[in-house]
Parts: structure tokens; sequence; C-alpha cells
């Protein structure tokens, strides 16, 4: 495509009246969950110049929390992946370029230039270039044949066909991801060949990012149940290899693991290069205020590319999942209409795995006591519970294991000024729904 | 392929194709049908896929599996007779001519 061309500005009767700024229009870096919510909730709100949503993968735009759930376990198929349909893009008036890579951008012209040597002009720049995943260091060299990470889908690909064959499985890290696919290639299909799936996390314990020590210990417990030698306090020492090909996995507690297949989960790299070369500040993150907007009034940013003030945590923080990409995206587009809608949204993030719907809602950090609420009927990956924690009297997070509607409640709950107290969380005769009466 | 067709608040009507296999959440999501958040693309896990059956559909639709009706307890809007969660609702020939309708509120 030539540089510059985009559609036609289309006009609706409610958006704010075109101007250069509209005239030269939108472009959104980054067609995953957060650049696709924000072009949408661009239009939806009225915005009625051209919208260019460039993204460099390969493929139109899809779900990535299957790429370690159903997809790997084979249980869902690419078709099934897709975020939104040709026809949406057409409806909408937003022209989608897959394969098409941002290279810098010229802040003075308000060009964003890409890697085929043509150039956009904008009048409005979003920034929703997400995270990649991190690499094992690079003391271990030049990772041979069956080292993989897993943040898109060419990487599920990989992911899926290596498994197909593996018997000897490493998951390295003991976060969401590394143990969604732990549980995925733990319990493989009926026709696949028996694995042996080790996961090693250079911390004492699973999820120490993300989780509490209480439910950390359960998910442990479903693992082990399942099969997975779990390694904690080790990180991995070295990697052998045979004619290029992976071939063992030394442990830092002395293990030795034969193995053919070693995916790395050991979190993600903010993609901020973008935004830096072009003098934005970046902290772990693009820094966006409350409203999306970066440093310049041009540019926006949202989802896991962003550091964000949270009104939750009273701090800077950076959130890597699909309510945040969205919440944020939805607030840039509000921003860029001119229409206030601050990101003030309470976090909360689920994860499936070996049977298990975990959710959490809140933040943890400054959390001091925890409520542990059991409700009968099951065991074993099927055991319901929810842990309510608190930083004194006020609650702070709630982690619900199969039970949906509690970690809905929990949601309302959490929002109100008012939350219930330890003691009637810990009460299984009050009934909580009272407190969002009145 | 099915036909569903989507009925907003102001009684505007959208007819979608739904491939088998997809929910009707799937369908709404990728047509462009307004209303249907799906923030957590169909892992039973938000609720803001929210919508009301046709009377006259309701028991040509599997019910209502135990997490699904205690997740409607907690949806943003009206609680109907009616209510489901669309991510929860399978696309197969059956349901060629489904009607739903889609809650003023939705998370
Ligand atoms: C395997 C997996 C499972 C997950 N499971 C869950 C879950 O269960 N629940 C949950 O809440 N979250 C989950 N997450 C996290 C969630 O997927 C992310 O928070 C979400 O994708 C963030 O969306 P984003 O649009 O901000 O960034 P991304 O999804 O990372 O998208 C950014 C896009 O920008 C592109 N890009 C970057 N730089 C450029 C450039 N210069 N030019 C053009 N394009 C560029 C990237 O290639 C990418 O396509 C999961 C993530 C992974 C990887
Ligand atoms: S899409 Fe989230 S529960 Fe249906």
């Amino acid at each position: 495509m030539a540089s510059g061309e985009t559609e036609r500005p289309r006009t609706t009767p409610d958006g704010p009246a075109p101007d250069g700024l509209v005239d030269s229009g939108l472009v959104v870096v980054g067609a995953s969950h957060a650049g696709v919510q924000l072009a949408a909730a661009a239009r939806e709100y009225g915005y009625p110049g051209p919208i260019t949503l460039i993204g460099d993968e390969p493929d139109a735009p899809y779900q990535r929390p299957p790429l370690s759930k159903g997809f790997l376990a084979g249980k869902t198929s690419e078709p099934d992946l897709a975020l939104r349909s040709d026809a949406f893009f057409a409806e909408t008036g937003i022209t989608l370029r897959p394969g098409t890579r941002a290279a810098a951008i010229d802040r003075a012209a308000r060009r964003l230039h890409l890697a085929d040597g043509t150039f956009l002009p904008y009048g409005h720049l979003a920034l929703t270039t997400g995270a990649r995943a991190r690499p094992l260091p690079a003391s271990f060299g030049e990772p041979p044949g069956g080292v993989l990470v897993l943040r898109d889908l060419a990487d599920a690909r990989r992911l899926r066909e290596a498994a197909a064959t593996a018997r000897d499985v490493v998951v390295l890290g003991g976060g969401f991801i590394g143990l969604e696919v732990a549980a995925a290639l733990a319990s493989p299909a009926p026709d696949s060949p028996e694995r042996r799936v080790t996961l090693a996390e250079g911390r004492p314990r699973l999820l120490a990012r993300s989780a509490s020590p209480e439910l950390a210990e359960h998910v442990a417990a479903r693992h082990r149940a399942a099969g997975v030698a779990l390694h904690l306090g080790t990180a991995v020492d070295a990697i052998e290899q045979r004619d290029g090909r992976l071939a063992a996995v030394r442990l830092t507690d002395g293990t030795r693991l034969p193995a053919d297949l070693l995916v790395v989960g050991i979190g993600v790299i903010p993609n901020t290069e973008l935004a830096e070369a072009a003098g934005l500040a970046c902290l772990d993150g693009i820094v966006v205020d409350r409203h999306a907007r970066t440093e310049d009034p041009h540019i926006l940013a949202a989802g896991d590319c962003t550091a964000h003030p949270s009104e939750f945590a009273g701090a800077t923080i950076r959130l890597e999942s699909i309510q945040n990409a969205q919440d944020q995206a939805r607030t840039a587009a509000a921003t860029i209409v001119g229409r206030a809608q601050p990101h003030i949204a309470l976090p909360w993030f689920w994860s499936d795995q070996l049977g298990m719907k975990l959710q959490m809602a809140g933040l943890l950090d400054g959390t001091d006591r925890t409520v542990r609420r059991e409700k009968p009927g099951g065991d074993g990956s099927d055991a319901k519970f929810s842990l309510w924690h608190f930083a004194g009297e006020r609650l702070r997070a709630v982690e619900t294991v199969n039970l949906p509607a509690e970690h809905m409640l929990s949601r309302r709950l959490l929002a109100l000024a008012d939350g219930p107290t330890p003691a009637q969380a810990a009460d299984p005769g009050f009934d909580l729904r009272r407190l969002l009466k009145g | 392929m099915p036909t569903i067709t989507y009925v907003q608040p102001d009684g505007t009507r959208r007819e979608v194709e739904a491939p088998v296999g997809s929910t009707v959440m799937l369908a709404a999501v990728r047509n462009n049908v307004r209303g249907i958040d799906a923030e957590c693309g169909g892992a039973l896990a938000c609720a803001t896929c929210h919508v009301y059956v046709d009377p006259a559909w309701m028991d040509r639709i599997p019910p209502a599996g135990e997490d699904e009706a205690d997740m409607l307890e907690g949806v943003a809007g009206e609680r109907r007779e009616t209510s489901r969660l669309s991510c929860q609702i399978n696309v197969d020939a059956a349901l060629d001519g489904l009607v739903v309708e889609i809650p003023a509120e939705q998370g």
C-alpha cells in the first residue's frame, strides 16, 4: 500500500467536528486485545476520521488467553481464536493492516514510519504494542532447537507441534503461563505419547508475583497430583545440547533432567522501544496518565505496554491482563474523542488450568490478613473456596477457586467504600450480598 | 449457516450468520453487534455477555449449568427468567432462527 493511503473519513452525527487532527486520522500500533478494542471503541464513541490498525503479526487479531489453554491442549482450533471478523473491520471502517511493523515515530511531523519504508500521517497515535516473552539470559548462549517461549500464535503453533512428539518436557517458570503450559502438557490427549512434565521455579513458591501463598499452595498440590514434578527454589543452571538440539536441563539443585522440550515462561518485556526512541518517558512501560495520555498530546498508549497510575494501588503499575488492556483501551478512545473517562477500573484476572477456574480481583500488595471461605461439595481440582485478603479492616483482593459467581460478587464488594470486614467475610451465616443493597 | 437475530434495547434488529461450533457470543462480537462486551472471550469469567433468549426458544436450548446459573445472579442488567450468558450457548443447526435480546446494561 502506498504511503499515507488511508480510508476516506466517515462522519457520524454525534462525533466531534472534523478538524485537522481528525483528517489525518487515528493510527493504532499493535493489533491485539488493546489495539482492537481501542479502534473499535473510538468508532463506537463517534470518532469520524480514518482509523488504521497496524500489527506486525501476520495473522488477523486473535485471542491470546486460549494459546496456553484450549489451543495447546488441542481443544480449540485456529478459527475459534479470531477476535473479530473481516466483516467487523469493513463495517466499522477500520483499515486493518496485519504484517506491518512500525519502525519510528516522527513526533514533529506527526508521521509513523513503517518498516517497509513508507509512512502514515496521524492526528492521534495510539501505542498498543504489548509485551514479548523474556528469553533465557544471554549467558546460556544461542538456544538449541527445542527451547521455546509462548507469547503469540506463531509460538503456540511451534509449541503445539513440538509437544506432539516430546516425551520429556521441562517448563521454566512457575507463573500463570508456565503453569498453564505444564497443565496442558501433563494432561495429554488420548492418542499422544506419555510425557514427563517437570516445572522449575527459581523462587521458593509458585505464582510469587501474582497470587497469595495459600492459593499457590493449592495450585502446587493440584499440579503434583496431575503428575507434574515441581522443583521450587531452583533455577536452570545449564542447558545440554546434542547436534544442535536440546538434550538435558541441569538445575541449580544439582538435578539433571533429560529433556526434548524446554518451555521458558519467565515473564515478559514490555515493547517500549518505539516510544523510547521517540523520547517518550518509559519506566518498565510507556508512562501514561489516567486518561491513557503520554506526555505528547497526540500520542496515547494502552494495555500491557503501559506504566499507569492505579487508583486502586495508589501507585504506578504495569498490568498484564485482558481486563486492563480492554478498560485502558476504552479510556484512550474516550480521550481521543474528547470525553473524560479515566482508567480507574478494578484489576481482575483469570486462569484456567487442570480443570480449575482461578480468578482474582483487586491487588494483593499491602494485605496482611486472609479469610478463607469454603463451599462444600468438591475436592481435588473440584474444590471450591475463596480467599479474602484485607489490609487491616479494608478488603483489597479476593481469589476464588471454581467460584465464578463469588468472583463477580467480590468485584462489586471491592468497589464499595464500605466493603465487608474480616469478621463478616469469616461468618458463613453472613450474606455478603446484603452489603450491596441500600 | 444458522442465522441468529439480535435485538437491541431500542428494538433495532440485526441478523447474523453464525457458524456451527461457534457461540451466540462469538457470532455477535465478530460481527459488530453492540452491547455484548464478552470481556473474557467466553471463559465464563466475566458475565458481560448477558442476553435474554426469546421465550419461544427457551426449551430448545440446553439449560444453564451450575456456574452459569450462579453468575447470572450477579449480572449488571436486569435479571429475567430468560437470562443466559451467550458464550455458553453453542450454535448448532437447531438454533437457526434464534432470537436474543440484549440488555440495557452489561458489566
Ligand atoms: C499464553 C497467554 C495466556 C494468557 N492468559 C490470560 C488469561 O487467562 N487472562 C488474562 O486476563 N490475560 C491473559 N494473558 C495476558 C493477555 O493476553 C495480555 O494481557 C493481553 O494480550 C494484552 O494485550 P495488548 O494488546 O496490550 O498486548 P499484546 O497482546 O501483547 O499485543 C501487542 C501487539 O502489538 C504488536 N506489536 C508490537 N510492536 C509492534 C510494532 N512496532 N509494530 C507493529 N506491531 C507491533 C505485537 O506483535 C502484538 O501483536 C495471557 C497471555 C498469554 C501470552
Ligand atoms: S464472555 Fe465472559 S462469561 Fe461469557
